[in-house]
């Protein structure tokens, strides 16, 4: 597993909120997205019916994964695919760097992959002497100004145009300043073309993979992912274990529930699907393509039927663009891969609750994220389940880090209120006491936190089982 | 190393998986759509142009002729083509037969290896389309030894030519009717547009790496 340095999440979110360029920039780019997904899924009890139908086929994979991996493996090698297996993004990291230097290759074009992300497999190539390039326009854009995705889908949201000028004029050599749209696309596309040309290796994620024909699918639209997987001699395509789906047919009403919720598409430019290396008497295509599966803590998530789930994410992103936290604070804050609110339970799911966990508490419990997931996943469930955990000394809690959040004064507290709420008579005296006395609760402990942005509570003089008893109930 | 940890990974898997049972049924899958041939058409018109493709609808006898005019409009010196396909027959015979223009045929015979440098610096380059899928607005392709991949991704301006009678409703019904799981080739695709992005501001620009025109031809006869 990956170990992050521990995130300071309550410094970042107040640095976020008192980011009023940020925020502006991210809600007009959600606002978009929240509205163009709506006019591909109009009708709703049609989107009804296809999310049912995505949850169902995720559920169907994942209940037969690991004969599914297999057969994916099988399929694969057969089609001329070398497979590898990776346990931690360390393992996947290495197996990169391997192929790559038995290649002698320096450079390497990179179509969107959010798992290498979470392998932070630039920064791991570049120690190694290796040139690892975003083409992905957005991820281009925050490569340039070394950060990291603020969005799963677009990873560059959280930049104006006015930013992004900038940071072309000063990274790109011999760059003039503009601040219009299309030029600024036109000085990516020459100058990535170069390095599309010049690139020994391509890599790129995988959307869905299937089992039945070892067929590679990757959706996108701007064709860098497309120039990855075909023009370097040698193909390393990246994925989740959780990616294999079991049939071709699977496939039409999860690409429409993954680009519609994603960009409101009701198809990308281009479905690029990938079966075999380059075969005897074929002109171009890689002559060499490797598949590596990574595990990396899903192996465990899938072991708990609660949590299993999680692995049903499609990686659309439209639970980030519905959530009224991310809205507010942005991807970055969240300090880890995956931002929003399938972030907040699969970082803590991958990292432990003692490094991630903290993420689960950003949320009103609202629901959205719920009610738009295109495969169902009860994030909203999940989250209290960490919450839960966090505290929980049970041996049944499967989470790593269970019970990192259990002190002494929250047990007590909570023991007392359960005494006082079991028994009417400690209930009637303990407030009576504390009414009288004109206590409010002291500003300590976990109050302290608690009370920095809600007033907090008062006790009236007389509660209300004293009222009741005397001015009895009047009925309607 | 990948050989243990494979093996443990599906020593994990394999425990887990002891424990849970297959879901019994699968809910009705998308909505079965039957359009008319002219409606097929009509409809991918429709969302391709939506999706700024160029579609010119014409007949298989002198489809030639256009793309000459549409070539001409663009001022396009160079055009790359796959000799051995159908198409790539006919645009020969037309262009030899038509002398007195400017175009260049280039024809993509070798490996790439020999050719990736006039591959990316050709004007256009012109494939087939196997079919089409009217529900969402795609063109299907299937590229293969004699109609390589590049070709259809590498050049400014991507032509291709389709024949209508090969539109299909939806992806799924292509899937199906072409047995597609029996013979998924090197690499397919499904092209909706030419490229674009809205990486920047949400705002869309078109042809950041692929190309940045599509048109196609529909072969109505």
């Amino acid at each position: 597993m990956t170990h992050h340095q521990q995130v300071d999440f309550d410094d970042n979110v107040s640095r976020a909120l008192n980011d009023t360029q940020l925020i502006k920039n991210i809600k007009a780019a959600m606002g978009t997205l929240v509205s163009k997904r709506k006019t591909i899924f109009s009708n709703e009890a049609e989107t009804e019916q296809l999310r049912t139908l995505g949850n169902a086929l995720k559920q169907k994979a994942l209940s037969k994964l690991p004969q599914l991996l297999e057969q994916l493996e099988e399929k694969c090698t057969q089609n001329g695919i070398k497979v590898h297996w990776a346990e931690t993004t360390s393992e996947a990291n290495h197996q990169v760097l391997e192929i790559m230097r038995s290649h002698g290759a320096t450079r390497l074009v990179k179509g969107k992959s959010m798992v290498s992300e979470e392998m932070e497999l630039n920064a791991f190539l570049q120690k190694n002497g290796i040139e690892a390039l975003e083409t992905d326009l957005g991820e281009f854009i925050i490569q340039l100004n070394h950060e990291k995705p603020a969005h799963i889908i677009v990873p560059a949201i959280h930049k104006n145009k006015d930013q992004i000028s900038k940071i072309f004029h000063e990274k790109i050599p011999n760059t003039p300043y503009t601040e219009d749209v299309a030029e600024l696309t036109a000085i990516a596309r020459k100058t990535l073309r170069k390095k599309f040309y010049e690139a020994e290796v391509g890599l790129s994620g995988v959307n869905f993979a299937v089992a039945e024909t070892g067929t590679l699918c990757l959706v996108e639209n701007e064709g860098n992912g497309r120039m990855c997987t075909t023009v370097p001699g040698v193909h390393i395509a990246l994925m989740g274990l959780e990616k294999v789906v079991e049939k071709l047919e699977d496939l039409p009403p999860l690409l429409r529930l993954l680009t519609g919720s994603a960009t409101g598409q009701l198809i990308t430019t281009y479905v690029n699907m990938i079966t075999t290396a380059r075969k005897q008497g074929e002109k171009d295509g890689p002559k060499e393509v490797h598949l590596i599966i990574l595990d990396n803590g899903r192996s465990q998530i899938f072991a708990d039927p609660d949590r299993r789930q999680t692995l049903q994410c499609i990686r659309c992103g439209t639970c980030l663009s519905h959530c009224p936290v991310y809205n507010r604070i942005g991807g970055h804050a969240y300090g880890y891969t995956y931002p929003g609110p399938i972030g907040k339970i699969l970082n803590p799911q991958v990292e432990g609750l003692k490094a991630a966990g903290v993420l689960a508490t950003a949320s009103s419990l609202c629901n959205a994220c719920e009610e738009v997931c295109p495969v169902k996943i009860q994030i909203p469930d999940l989250i209290r389940r960490i919450r839960n955990e966090s505290y929980s000394k049970d041996p049944a809690s499967t989470m790593e880090g269970h019970g990192y959040k259990r002190n002494l004064l929250e047990t007590l507290t909570w023991m007392i209120w359960e005494k006082t709420n079991t028994y009417p008579i400690i209930n009637a005296v303990g407030l009576k006491i504390l009414s009288v006395l004109g206590i409010t609760l002291p500003k300590i402990g976990p109050l302290k936190n608690w009370t920095r942005y809600r007033a907090r509570p008062e006790l009236a003089p007389k509660s209300l089982h004293e009222l009741v008893k005397h001015h009895g109930v009047d009925h309607e | 190393m990948s050989e243990g940890s494979r093996d443990r990974i599906f020593s994990r898997l394999h425990a887990a998986s002891r424990q849970t049972s297959t879901p019994d049924s699968q809910p009705p899958g998308l909505p079965i759509l039957e359009y008319s041939r002219k409606e097929k058409i009509e409809k991918l018109k429709t969302l391709m142009e939506a999706m700024r493709t160029e579609v010119h609808i014409g007949s298989a006898k002198n489809w030639e002729t256009s793309l000459a005019g549409i070539l001409d409009q663009r001022k396009v010196k160079s055009l790359l083509y796959a000799p051995r396909t159908d198409i790539g027959q006919s645009l020969e015979n037309h262009w030899k037969n038509d002398s007195g223009h400017s175009l260049q045929l280039i024809p993509y015979e070798n490996d790439i290896e020999q050719l990736k440098e006039t591959v990316f610096n050709v004007d256009a380059g012109i494939t087939s389309a196997v079919g089409a899928i009217a529900e969402t607005g795609a063109l299907i392709l299937w590229p293969s030894e004699k109609e390589p991949r590049l070709m259809s991704i590498v050049p400014t301006i991507h032509i291709a030519v389709l024949n209508a009678d090969t539109i299909h409703n939806t992806l799924l019904e292509a899937m199906q009717k072409e047995n597609w799981s029996e013979k998924m080739p090197t690499n397919a695709v499904l092209v909706s547009g030419p490229s674009k992005t809205a990486d920047i501001e949400m705002t869309l620009a078109f042809g950041v790496h692929g190309p940045k025109e599509l048109i196609v031809l529909i072969l109505e006869d």
